[in-house]
């Protein structure tokens, strides 16, 4: 099933991604040709088959039901979270308003 | 006196024990090895002062006698795990700046042990890529070079380092550190490996906690040493494994000392040749290099078996539809809030901002796999794609339980060629992934496999082997490359131009 510009631009906007006419034509092409190559798995026989959901057998594990559990992702830690932020303000990642 | 960064991570480890020369020594030897190779563009950012200050804290350790596993030795860091205080990228644009407050769980493990950093290594941005020119930072430069290779091949011409451990396989290759770290999606540190004569292993899925590592596609996301021989990758990924509570998939198993326990004596394995492997038209070196590997394992002692692997062929779309969906999530944290680039265009609202910030943070092929992603992850598309995938992916797997039933370990090339020129393939995404044919189907069932030196091509430029081995033994994978080590007996190495 080929896709289209229309598609493009839909997946680019479903991604947040902005993207210009000339990338949208570019991409046409570019993901027609991906997604016509993994057509191919169309060809294989799955009757029957769970699709796998992990790798290597593993339980999942619950971690102590208290507060900062572990130190080094635990609470209290603003500044280094706030760190890396481009616009921090008063403590808070800052944004643009929001006005719906 | 000997060239300090000849020297192994074994023979640097013993040689400090030994007291035959200091750690700060042989820090200083690979500082300047490293200040002096701007032309590889290995390394985004150099941390000299980082290899030192440990080197330092090695000799007094040494003089107090509480020497650690590493101490003396100094590494390179895979520019994808985050290093406290030091800038982490991930090659991209979008990570340009940011400097984390917090370590990798990988990258601590090494610290703890004594190893200091000799710098943050190039790659492929986000880990997409097999040549490392998706990097925001310019390509890693090979340090091999090609001899005459016929008519359509230019000699001398630069190469691909391979990817997405380009800087990690480059620095090795050119005596820039003695190990590194990289990383394992569907490829990235065994063909990196073969493309620079070296020797990388990607342990079982969840062997490597992958808290603190940039993560591109969480199901084959795995970390692994790259280092010069198979000692120095045993005694790395025993330093770099365990259990990690941080992280949900890490394995809560025993690290075994798989240096203790190398051997290089097959008798009694069987070795499985996976006949889907052998590809049409596939470059004669590869095919010739992969029979004398047999070779030198029934040299060995082990007895060669032919095994089928019927759903190889399916590997590499299934890789191409799950690696992006993953991508696609993993991603969409980048959006220009929390750290990283913002774009904020004039009047621009939320929305705008997120749109902007990406499609300026990201670079080509990486918005390419979060399209791919996007769409495969889609109302209405995603049983058609993403459950096909997983489904597909199941086999696969079953295939190789099958296969280890008649056999302990598989032998195959690691890559379908030797390293290729920059811009040979940039051109077509396709062309591109088809590197990754012999590496992906053991990605995607989450084996250990390495990759070992085993050959010059017609080029001279070397070739490697891939041993995959069933799930938790990486002692049967190591085992088997120290046997065609032994055996290969590759010494060749780039000559210096830089």
């Amino acid at each position: 099933m080929a896709i289209d510009q229309a598609t493009v631009r839909k997946i680019a906007s479903l991604a947040r991604i902005a993207i210009s006419d000339a990338e949208a034509t570019a991409m046409e092409g570019e993901l027609n040709g991906i997604l016509g190559w993994v057509e191919q798995l169309g060809e294989v026989d799955v009757t029957g088959v769970e699709p796998m959901t992990a790798v290597i057998p593993n339980t999942l594990r619950l971690r102590d039901d208290v507060v900062d559990a572990d130190p080094l992702t635990g609470g209290n830690r603003r500044d280094d979270v706030l760190a890396n932020a481009p616009e921090p303000q008063h403590g808070f990642f800052g944004v643009p308003k929001v006005i719906e | 006196m000997t060239d300090l960064t000849n020297l192994t991570v074994a023979q640097i480890r013993d040689g400090h024990r030994a007291g035959d020369f200091s750690a700060v020594e042989v820090a200083e030897a690979f500082n300047a090895n490293v200040a002096g190779a701007k032309a590889l563009n290995a390394f985004i950012v150099e941390t000299p002062e980082h290899a030192l200050a440990a080197a330092k804290q090695a000799d007094a350790d040494r003089a107090a006698g509480t020497l650690k596993p590493l101490s003396g030795v100094p590494i390179g860091m895979k520019d994808l795990f985050a290093t406290n205080g030091v800038q982490t990228t991930a090659a991209s644009h979008m990570l340009e700046g940011f400097v984390p407050r917090y370590e990798s769980t990988v990258s601590q493990k090494l610290w703890d042990a004594g190893a200091g950093m000799l710098g943050k290594l190039n790659l492929d941005q986000f880990a997409m890529g097999s040549s490392n020119e998706t990097s925001y930072f310019g390509n890693v430069i090979s340090p091999w070079r090609r001899k005459d290779g016929g008519p359509n091949l230019k000699e001398g011409a630069a190469l691909a380092p391979g990817g997405s451990s380009g800087g990690s396989s480059a620095a090795i290759a050119a005596r820039l550190c003695p190990a590194a770290t990289g990383t394992d999606t569907g490829g990235s540190i065994r063909q990196p490996a073969a493309f620079t004569g070296i020797s990388g292993i990607k342990p079982t899925y969840g062997r490597c906690s992958r808290w603190g590592i940039v993560a591109f596609a969480s199901s084959l996301d795995q970390a692994g040493p790259m280092a010069r021989d198979v000692r120095d990758c045993a005694i790395m990924l025993q330093n770099m494994a365990g259990f990690d509570a941080k992280d949900a998939t890490s394995l809560d198993l025993p690290v075994p000392d798989w240096e203790a326990a190398l051997s290089g004596d097959l008798k009694g394995k069987k070795v499985g040749i996976p006949r889907e492997y052998r590809l049409d038209g596939i470059d004669p070196d590869i095919d010739a290099m992969w029979d004398a590997g047999i070779a030198m394992l029934k040299d060995a002692g082990a007895e060669v078996v032919e095994i089928s692997l019927p759903h190889t062929k399916y590997a590499l779309p299934a890789y191409y539809i799950i690696a992006p969906a993953e991508a696609s999530s993993n991603l969409a944290r980048y959006d220009g809030v929390r750290y990283g680039l913002r774009d904020l265009p004039q009047g621009a609202g939320l929305q705008d901002m997120y749109a902007a910030t990406r499609a300026e943070g990201f670079g080509p092929e990486v918005k390419r796999r979060i399209m791919i992603g996007t769409y495969v992850l889609s109302a209405g598309f995603y049983d058609a794609y993403y459950t096909q995938a997983q489904k597909v992916r199941a086999l696969i797997s079953r295939d190789f339980t099958a296969a280890f039933e008649t056999c302990d370990v598989i032998l195959a090339p690691t890559a379908p060629s030797a390293a290729f020129g920059l811009g040979e393939k940039t051109a077509d995404p396709l062309a591109m992934y088809l590197n990754d044919v012999f590496a992906v189907p053991a990605s995607l069932a989450g084996l250990p496999a390495m990759s070992v030196p085993a050959a010059l091509n017609r080029e001279e430029l070397p070739l490697g082997l891939q041993i995959i081995g069933k799930a938790f033994d990486e002692q049967g994978v190591l085992n088997a490359g120290l046997a065609i080590e032994e055996r290969a007996s590759f010494t060749a190495r780039a000559e210096k131009w830089w």
